[in-house]
């Protein structure tokens, strides 16, 4: 591991261009806001919205999830490179389920 | 790492998807289903797994800032508290399979065709519509049992991290197993959360 020790052209790891070192203060705030929101999504679920009762609940979950990866995994620091890919893997997943789900609402159900 | 990551979306994001669209077709047997689902449990799992991530990412900053006994310090709380998830999760599994809610032979729907026999404020479920909540299970130990297998891989590597760890390797500027260890970690984290509202949370019919 010792070629690792001293690369100031950074060679061995160029995603790491500005490698950012995120606080522990920074760390303990999102630690804080996820035990949060997740008492909230709980008490959210007790409470009848009606048909936002999902909604509210995936919107909390989505929430919680770009906290965790803008900061636990780095990527509010990161580079656009890397920014473009977690993206473009949310953005594939979605345009797959509105392909299938427009199949699906799409479908006769029931009528042949 | 995130190129692996984003095969891992597509991964659960499939059993998901299968997820959205049988909840949309036998809704009843899904509320039913995830009625029998601890909040207590499950919540006490989600905010233990936010811990675990918490002291990963702690970790990465140990050996950012190259403090060796503080690495291995996170190390050890991430993976104790990995632990503990996985115990409650075996508890819950095993509740399962002591009130026949396993998907298979072993299942029995009577609960859900005449809950009130059970005490079970539910509404009564037309037998077809009850084996559906088969369905319901088989997801929820699909989507929790694949998810736990994750965590068990993770379980392996951050012992193996750990012993690497001690030798030092990861206090001298080189941080990339540990960061790419806690992007894995992190990622299976992000699963749980959308797990829990999903299979927890469906409908806990508010005023009943």
């Amino acid at each position: 591991m010792t070629q690792h020790h001293h690369d100031p052209a950074n060679v061995t790891n160029p995603e790491h261009a500005e490698h950012h070192v995120v606080p522990p203060s920074t760390y303990l705030m999102v630690f804080g806001t996820l035990l949060l929101f997740t008492g909230l999504t709980v008490v959210a679920a007790y409470i009848d919205l009606g048909i936002l009762n999902p909604v509210v609940a995936l919107g909390i979950a989505s929430f919680k999830a770009v906290v965790v990866i803008l900061f636990f995994m780095h990527v509010k620091y990161q580079s656009g490179l890397i920014k473009m890919t977690v993206g473009s893997g949310f953005f594939a997943f979605l345009i797959l389920t509105t392909l299938t789900l427009s199949d699906y609402i799409s479908r006769a159900w029931g009528l042949w | 790492m995130w190129l692996f990551l984003l095969t891992e979306i597509m991964f659960f994001g499939g059993m998901f998807l299968a997820y959205l669209l049988y909840r949309n077709w036998y809704y009843d047997a899904f509320v039913v289903g995830s009625n029998q689902l601890s909040i207590p449990l499950g919540g006490t799992n989600t905010a233990i797994l936010i811990t675990s991530g918490f002291f990963m990412a702690m970790a990465v900053w140990a050996s950012e800032v190259r403090k060796k006994g503080l690495l291995l310090l996170f190390l050890v709380l991430t993976t104790v508290f990995g632990f503990i998830f996985l115990g409650i999760k075996y508890v819950e599994y095993h509740e399962k399979w002591e009130k026949h809610h396993v998907p298979g032979f072993h299942f029995d729907v009577s609960e859900f065709v005449n809950p009130h026999a059970y005490g079970l404020k539910e509404k009564p479920l037309a037998p077809d519509m009850a084996q559906k909540t088969q369905i319901f299970f088989s997801l929820y130990f699909a989507l929790t049992g694949v998810h736990a297998l994750h965590m068990m891989i993770g379980i392996g590597v951050l012992f193996w991290l750990m012993w690497r760890a001690r030798r030092g390797d990861f206090t001298d500027g080189y941080v990339a197993p540990i960061e790419n260890f806690a992007l894995y970690w992190h990622f299976v984290d992000i699963v749980w959360l959308f797990l829990f509202p999903l299979l927890y949370l469906i409908n806990r019919h508010p005023g009943a």
